[in-house]
């Protein structure tokens, strides 16, 4: 073998060891384990090829794990996603108090997400919280805002686009910033409206950013339960059970791996055609630069 | 005369509402701030002369071992970054600048990680560990993390611009790949290693949901997860003091963050064009 070879695979070693090991490999586990049924005492699990699946299909909880999950994304993703396009045109602008504004938007982003839902979990409390009191002034009622199973889910993606707006907002300024001025100047010549030169000429030039922006917001609507763990556990009543969310309690608390494996399976599955989409259908139709 | 009008009011509108946006952002915070420095009496209430105290942080900080929590997460850390350094550079280079066969097809496997992270393999990945024998442990929290597919595509990028005649240079003295790598291109690449630490410590300062998983004793748990047994079963409702707990938590990254902020935001910026 040439020696640039095997310099190559040696250097690659560990790196490639790991990701392996902890990304590939679990994941073909996964695969295995989701036609076996759950171990027992030590005895091998017998195969049993698509039974998980069909249990999983006449689950309820499964799939009210999986309309909560599109509710949840559908809703956080295009919310976040505005309001971050809005914040970093604010503060990409001459504005006062510029740099102040910046800050007060990015802020949540550098908070563990376990640390938002303790103060957030505050807020809901009934009675107490900030929300009830401000509904107070207003002649508004006690709401148990987590305990009902109408306002749970809100209040779970309200917690999700306030933590993560700014995140994104931080990609539309990179990518504002980078932005050639000319064209503004040529726009402003023509006496072209800012409306105008914003949906004709920013926004096309920002579709690769909202694309990488659009990738990361739906991986994390499927990726972060943080907030669902601290807060409600799922309920009332699986309200606010999302999928990994049920992964994590079929696997760690029901300890019922053969089900947590064909619900990752369905997770996996939801990941690569998010991957799918990206590559294939929507990154023919971006331009780029 | 009419237009100029009309767009100092558009502008002036404008500017009103990404305040009133950011004061919507902040309040969240600020309120619980408030709550943190003053005494329970007035968590719910808001009063300009209200006492200040710091009886809540003082009463948290001694209810919980909050110093070791603060030990094991940036002994996490470090471990994670020293080790992602040192694993994601030379496999950068591999891929920048050697050509062996097999290269394209093992970097599409890598990059399958950017979409697929161990984050959802929760299950396997936990019975790896009891097969290791790494449960509970600092180094089994930090394991699954330390092949990290989007250091290595960021490295990567960046070795790539680093121009071929320095590096030939290099060659010709005598240098070999390691040396190479060591004075040529880990220098060059400093702004990359700032963005990707930067990125890489606040991710793992503030991970919950493996390290909840995989830790169940004082002595690993890191904040994130010492804060959630905290509030969870330790306190009752006493959310002056569970506030205080939250924001000790978070405060060394968002100290680090007010006094870095242009590093920060200009690194997630980095981190994030492709």
């Amino acid at each position: 073998m040439r020696r640039e070879t095997i310099h190559a695979y040696l250097l690659l070693l560990p790196a490639l060891v790991l990701l392996v090991a902890f990304t590939h490999w679990p994941a073909i586990e996964t695969l295995i384990d989701s036609l076996y049924a759950t171990p027992h005492g030590g005895h091998p699990a017998p195969f049993v090829g698509f039974d998980n699946y069909t249990d999983l299909r006449d689950d309820p909880v499964f799939w009210q794990a999986l309309r909560n999950n599109a509710i949840y994304a559908a809703a956080t993703i295009p919310a976040s996603i505005v309001l971050a396009l809005l914040m970093a045109l604010a503060v990409n602008g001459a504005l006062p108090g510029r740099s102040a504004l910046r800050l007060a938007y990015f802020l949540p982003t550098m908070l563990p997400m376990i640390a938002v839902a303790n103060i957030w979990l505050f807020f809901y409390t009934p009675d107490y919280g900030l929300f009830d009191q401000v509904l107070g002034w207003f002649g508004g009622g006690r709401h148990n805002w987590l305990g009902d199973a109408a306002t749970a889910l809100p209040a779970m993606i309200a917690v999700a686009v306030w933590k993560e707006a700014g995140f994104f907002m931080i990609f539309y300024l990179a990518a504002l910033q980078t932005m050639p001025t000319d064209l503004r100047e040529a726009a402003a010549l023509e006496g072209s409206s800012r409306w105008n030169y914003f949906r004709r000429v920013t926004l096309p030039l920002l579709m690769p950013t909202t694309l990488f922006v659009l990738v990361n917001a739906v991986i994390n609507a499927f990726r972060v339960i943080d907030h669902i763990v601290v807060m409600t556990r799922g309920g009332p009543d699986n309200a606010t059970t999302l999928l990994l969310y049920y992964i994590y309690e079929t696997g760690f608390r029901f300890w019922d791996t053969a089900t947590a494996a064909t619900l990752t399976i369905v997770l996996l599955a939801i990941l690569a055609l998010t991957a799918w989409l990206q590559f294939g259908v929507l990154g023919r139709r971006v331009h780029y630069r | 005369m009419m237009v100029a009008d009309h767009n100092r009011l558009g502008r002036a509108l404008e500017t009103i509402g990404a305040w009133m946006l950011g004061i919507l952002w902040l309040l969240p915070l600020l309120y619980a701030v408030w709550t943190a420095f003053h005494p329970a009496a007035y968590a719910t209430r808001f009063d300009l002369f209200a006492p200040l105290t710091l009886k809540n942080l003082v009463t948290a900080w001694q209810a919980a071992p909050f110093a070791r929590y603060l030990v094991n997460t940036v002994m996490l850390v470090t471990l994670i970054l020293g080790a992602q350094f040192v694993l994601c550079t030379l496999a950068a280079f591999a891929f920048a600048r050697l050509t062996f066969p097999g290269r394209d097809l093992l970097f599409a496997l890598v990059l399958l990680q950017l979409m697929v992270m161990p984050d959802v393999l929760l299950v396997e990945n936990y019975r790896t560990l009891v097969q290791l024998h790494l449960v509970d442990t600092i180094v089994g929290i930090a394991l699954p993390y330390l092949g990290s597919a989007f250091g290595i595509f960021l490295l990567r990028q960046t070795f790539l611009t680093i121009p071929q005649p320095l590096d030939d240079a290099a060659r010709l003295e005598g240098c070999g790949v390691l040396a190479r790598l060591w004075r040529v291109y880990v220098p060059l690449a400093k702004p990359t290693y700032i963005a990707y630490g930067l990125v890489s410590v606040s991710y793992h300062w503030n991970n919950f949901l493996w390290p909840l998983i995989i830790t169940n004793s004082v002595t690993t748990r890191p904040l994130t997860v010492g804060l959630s047994v905290f509030a969870t079963t330790d306190q009752g409702i006493d959310w002056s003091i569970v506030t205080a707990a939250t924001l000790m938590t978070s405060a060394p990254l968002l100290v680090a963050f007010l006094l870095f902020q242009r590093q920060f935001v200009q690194s997630f910026m980095r981190a994030g064009i492709r």
